[in-house]
């Protein structure tokens, strides 16, 4: 809502400043977003009028004006010489004129030569004055304008234009009448609102109204005006209040709808009486009913969108938009006036359907007074006669109380106000506040039974009257209290710990934390995770942003890959980087939560480029399988993770395992499929695990084991398998098989190649055995280590390596 | 006995010039070995007459004493001169850059929802999570924002297709933290029902969230910190201390002005906007919004399960990426998302 500043004053007019002001606004709750002058600065240029135009001796486009800028310029006879440029000056015409010594936006008025002939000033286009960027020519100002004075207050350019960034629930604001209300209330100054008197009928011609759709419109005021002059020029004072507000002059029948909408609150709509047959109906639309609106868009109402129809044919979509045909024009004789209230439910969301918005739904979306309609009707009527002349009729007003708002009395105790705000509060103050509002109330000892206004729709329960309590009083007097609680220790369980710690245990280990999109390419969700099929389709965004972000991720993967090519491009090539983020599936079995839908956290990682940053006296590397794999391992160690070959959309069907903890899938890990390393441009392949994060979320609480006294034993046993005999199963057998002694059989070495058979492979391990009783004795080590090797050979076909 | 000084000092003599242990053994030989010079006066002691046997005995071995010490003391020397030397070749250059992995970083902004976890559970408060893709119901309903109210044309709401193609009514990406304030309640009551009063709620909820809005100042993915104080006697006031206290400890600063402003939430009943101002640096005497804020609506409390009459409650919902960028000084919100390591890496 913009309005300038002299409109408000004029209104109510509190001693305080511009800043002061919107201040004060801004901290009840009216926010001023944006405040400038109708004007820049200038000072020095006056109304002056054009007494003769010549044409300049030396220049064809120069004219040579005498200028007549009364007896204040300076000049003996107040006539000046000015040269002048502008295609539309012409004598007689009324135009600024800026005068030697005057300063306007960036420029000096000085005595001058042009073209060998001596100007003593400018007249001036409005551009020139920062008023807008027409700059066709001179500004023309009306004929009677008074000659020398000040172009400034003449125009009343010493204003302010405000904005406000209003609230949805204060619609009463969307008028100067509402906002000089809630100034009123703030500051105690006077309220000066026009006086509206009935404009007494010279005529009984009337239309009838019917409400056939009274919940959407419980109140319809029309009136026929006749024998209007719908040519007649717009006053200076309407169009310049209305411009200011930033609606644009058209007519004068359509500006006063303007003004009065701006200055009560109240849309008007007009209809050209001559266009209407019998009687007006409010209605709900027939099935298949067109109407093509003032916008020329042609509308198919929805069944729940109300009509104002005559008897023959539809002609506006009710509080929304009038129809083109039966809209207003220059030949319009006759006027129909409509001032209607329409329930906020009613028009909520029916313009946006229709993909537009207008001043007037806006208004009866958030709720226009319903006790408004007569009022606004009578002073439209009575600017109308003023300006275009007419003859009015009768007001018809149709009503269907029942189905008017209702304002019902809230009550509002005084000591409940005080707990929720936090301040000491007497009823006396309560009293105050609520008077200042012009609230119609009862005291009841510290209670009050309020009954809200007909312009407030957001008084409806108790909280609502002490939230305007608390505006009034000013939130800034609420003191900032420390908060009070009892103490009690936060539970610090020793077997959780935090997302947080887990991302720290990442970063520890190199990794750059990102956070990337949760929705992506549809091509990433295909190439990454299989889903482009029907049976697996992503889950689409009915309205995304862009066709990249057009589907929620189901990996975390696609996003990281991304951000390795990214990074590439600007020639980082050695990535490390992870995300801990949501995946989304759709999951019929899903019935907690949001049923229907999975969405996990997740964290996955990618290294890409060289194992190590480069540095000295490490030879450069690409990473690969294991390194990411001991990092995937840190992160969960003490706890084992196990892993099995598997294949993965996404992964190097010969490089990939699925991760499991304790028999439960956690995620998996693996070398990017070269087709992806080659489509993304990603130079070599990067490994990425991903990983569930709640199974990341337990801790280990330790667990105290005996110390052995005596002293352990140390074997190594190479074994000659077969190349594609995995480790895994042995280590298992080893663990299933091994006498107690043993305590630990760890692979240290994998060897292939010379003084091998071809297709085999030598493995050697490290046996570490100890007892906590007593010194192991050779024989039983020996025992120990041949039963290993038996496992070995037996299960897996092994032969001990010589 | 001067052919006994003579003997020491050559001795001596021959030791200190010894360059290395073998050569001082060498040298040792010739004075002290079965053919040295002084065992053979040792040797000779038989053939001199009894009354001077004893005194040129003692004499000879304290010139062997004298020498033996000389030779210990020298190969003490070159002992020592070995080692350095032994040492002076392993000099390292120290100044050469320590080897293997870098450190890697948290994203900037989850830095900060660390921080603000850690001051919030500093005052007791716990963290909370909710789903994403999230029912109307939770995202609006329940947060007393019914079908087409206005405040709903406040958000512009990601919606999904269902799988026949069709725009899904009932799910949407939720535009705020706020739905978890009553999956929140729902569980605390549900858990404390047998307990009058139930124990306070106090929780934060950090988390994504999504609206349909894309240029320098906004990210159709941002992030949201939801606050929830539900109590007997919680305030207002109670509000506005804990927000400036946050503030302050969060940027770590009293200079600092804090504001708020009433505003409208359907959810909240006063609302607040919160504005802060520095009072130096760059942004110096600017009133910049960082969060929404206000009462709890008794609509809201009901829909959690709660008796508005009984307990009150505050609940804000603050932009940790508009603190991140003020806490910093990053001007773009965008490389919040863009994962530029050149940028993220400065986060150590």
């Amino acid at each position: 809502m913009q309005f300038p500043e002299s409109w408000l004053r004029a209104l109510v007019n509190p001693p305080l400043s511009t800043e002061e002001l919107c201040h004060l606004l801004t901290m009840a709750g009216l926010e001023v977003e944006e405040t400038k002058p109708v004007a820049p600065a200038f000072s020095n240029i006056v109304v002056a009028r054009v007494l003769s135009v010549e044409k300049h001796p030396d220049a064809d486009k120069l004219k040579l004006c005498k200028v007549q800028v009364g007896e204040m310029s300076g000049s003996a006879n107040g006539v000046l010489q000015i040269v002048c440029g502008a295609p539309n000056v012409a004598p007689d015409m009324v135009v600024p004129c800026a005068l030697v010594g005057a300063k306007l936006p960036g420029l000096e008025i000085k005595k001058a030569k042009v073209r060998g002939v001596e100007s003593f000033g400018m007249l001036c286009s409005a551009r020139e004055l920062g008023l807008s960027e027409d700059h066709g020519g001179l500004l023309p100002l009306p004929s009677d304008a008074p000659i020398g004075h000040d172009v400034r207050a003449y125009l009343n350019l010493d204003d302010t234009l405000i904005t406000l960034k209003l609230t949805p629930n204060r619609a009463d604001c969307l008028s100067l009448t509402g906002i000089a209300r809630e100034v009123a209330a703030l500051t105690g100054a006077p309220l000066a609102l026009p006086e509206v008197a009935a404009v007494a009928p010279v005529h009984d011609e009337t239309r009838a109204v019917v409400l056939d759709a009274p919940a959407a419109c419980p109140r319809y005021c029309g009136r026929i005006v006749r024998g209007v002059n719908a040519k007649a020029p717009t006053p200076d004072w309407i169009k310049q209040r209305i411009e200011r507000c930033g609606v644009r002059s058209i007519s004068a029948l359509v500006d006063v709808t303007n003004y009065v909408m701006l200055e009560l609150g109240q849309p008007l709509h007009a209809f050209d009486d001559a266009e209407l047959a019998g009687a007006i109906h409010v209605r709900w639309p027939k099935a298949g009913e067109q109407l093509l609106l003032l916008n020329e868009q042609t509308v198919t109402p929805s069944p729940d969108t109300a009509l104002i129809a005559d008897e023959a044919k539809p002609l506006a979509l009710a509080g929304i938009m009038g129809g083109e045909h039966s809209g207003i024009s220059d030949s319009t004789r006759d006027l129909f006036l409509e001032s209607a209230f329409f329930a906020p439910v009613a028009i909520a969301g029916k313009a946006r359907a229709l993909g537009f918005s207008s001043d007037a739904s806006f208004r009866y979306e958030r709720g226009v007074d319903f006790e408004l309609q007569r009022k606004a009707i009578e002073r439209a009527t009575q600017l109308i006669v003023e300006i275009c002349g007419g003859q009015p009729g009768p007001v018809v007003e149709a009503v269907e109380p029942a189905q008017l708002p209702k304002r019902a009395p809230v009550r509002l105790r005084t000591a409940r106000a005080a707990r929720v705000i936090g301040i000491p509060l007497v009823a006396d103050q309560v009293e105050k506040l609520i008077g200042g509002l012009r609230f119609a109330f009862t005291r009841d000892g510290d209670d009050f039974v309020v009954t809200p206004p007909s312009h407030r729709f957001d008084i409806e329960i108790e909280e609502d009257l002490i939230e305007e309590i608390a505006r009034l009083h000013g939130y800034d007097n609420v003191p900032f209290e420390p908060p009070q609680g009892r103490l009690a220790m936060m539970p610090n369980a020793e077997t959780r710990r935090t997302a947080m710690q887990v991302r720290r245990l990442v970063a520890e280990r190199g990794y750059h934390e990102v956070v990337n999109y949760s929705f992506v390419e549809a091509a990433w969700e295909a190439d990454f995770a299989a889903r482009l099929t029907n049976e697996a389709a992503p889950i689409a965004l009915a309205n995304p942003i862009a066709s990249q972000m057009g589907v929620m991720r189901s990996t975390l993967i696609g996003g990281l890959v991304a951000t390795v090519a990214a990074n590439r491009k600007r020639q980082t090539e050695r990535v490390r980087a992870f995300e801990v983020g949501r995946c989304f599936l759709r999951d019929a079995t899903v019935t907690g939560g949001v049923p229907g839908f999975r969405q996990p956290l997740r964290l996955a990682a990618v290294a890409a480029g060289s194992a190590l940053p480069e540095q000295w006296g490490a030879p450069s590397r690409k990473v690969d399988f294991y390194d990411v794999k001991v990092d995937l391992e840190a992160l969960f160690a003490p706890r084992q993770l196990r892993f099995e070959p598997t294949q993965h959309p996404a992964l190097h069907p010969g490089r990939a395992a699925a991760v499991s903890l304790d028999g439960e899938a956690v995620g998996v890990i693996g070398e990017l499929h070269p087709l992806w390393v080659q489509k993304y441009e990603l130079g070599t392949a990067p490994v990425v695990f991903e990983v569930h994060l709640d199974p990341l979320l337990v801790a280990v609480m330790p667990k105290y084991e005996e110390v052995s006294r005596f002293p352990s034993v140390v074997r190594d046993i190479a074994l000659v398998v077969a190349q594609q005999q995995p480790l895994q199963p042995l280590l298992d057998a080893f663990r299933e098989t091994a006498p107690a002694i043993v305590r630990d059989v760890e692979l240290f070495d994998v060897f292939q190649g010379k003084g091998l058979p071809e297709g085999q492979k030598s493995l050697a391990f490290r046996v570490v055995m100890q007892d906590t009783e007593r010194t192991l004795a050779d024989a039983e080590v020996d025992v120990a280590v041949a039963q290993l090797v038996e496992t070995a050979k037996s299960r897996f076909g092994a032969a001990l390596r010589n | 006995m001067d052919n006994l000084d003579q003997l020491v000092t050559a001795a001596a003599a021959e030791f200190a010039q010894a360059s290395e242990p073998a050569k001082l053994e060498e040298a040792k030989a010739r004075y002290l070995g079965k053919e040295g010079s002084l065992t053979g006066l040792l040797k000779g002691l038989g053939k001199l007459p009894a009354e001077e046997r004893k005194a040129a005995g003692a004499a000879i071995n304290a010139a062997k004493e004298k020498i033996e010490s000389a030779l210990t003391a020298r190969r003490e020397e070159l002992r020592r001169a070995q080692l350095e030397a032994q040492l002076a070749a392993e000099a390292l250059d120290v100044t050469l850059p320590g080897r293997g992995q870098d450190r890697g970083t948290l994203h900037p902004v989850i830095r900060s929802l660390e921080r603000i976890e850690q001051l919030f559970r500093s005052i007791g408060f716990e963290v909370a999570d909710g789903p994403e893709i999230e029912t109307d119901w939770h995202n609006f309903t329940a947060l007393n924002t019914p079908e087409n109210h206005p405040a709903r044309s406040m958000h512009d709401t990601f919606y999904l297709l269902d799988e026949a193609g069709k725009v899904q009514e009932d799910v949407l990406l939720r535009t705020h933290t706020s739905p978890v304030q009553v999956r929140h309640m729902l569980a605390h009551v549900a858990k404390h029902k047998h307990l009058d009063p139930m124990p306070e709620i106090r929780v934060i909820a950090p988390g994504r969230v999504y609206r349909v809005d894309s240029d320098a100042t906004h990210s159709p993915m941002f992030h949201q910190v939801e606050g929830l104080w539900v109590g007997q006697n919680v305030s207002f006031a109670d509000l506005k201390g804990v927000v400036a206290d946050f503030l302050r400890r969060f940027f770590e600063t009293d200079d600092l002005k804090v504001r708020f402003r009433p505003s409208f939430f359907p959810f909240t009943e006063p609302s607040a906007e919160i504005d802060v101002a520095f009072m130096s640096g760059a942004l110096e005497g600017r009133w910049l919004e960082i969060a929404g804020c206000g009462m709890v609506h008794p609509n809201v409390l009901r829909f959690g399960g709660i008796d508005p009459e009984k307990y009150t409650g505050f609940a804000f919902g603050m932009g940790p990426d508009r603190l991140t960028m003020l806490r910093y000084g990053i001007n773009d919100l965008r490389l919040f998302f863009d994962g530029d390591l050149r940028f993220l890496s400065q986060f150590q």
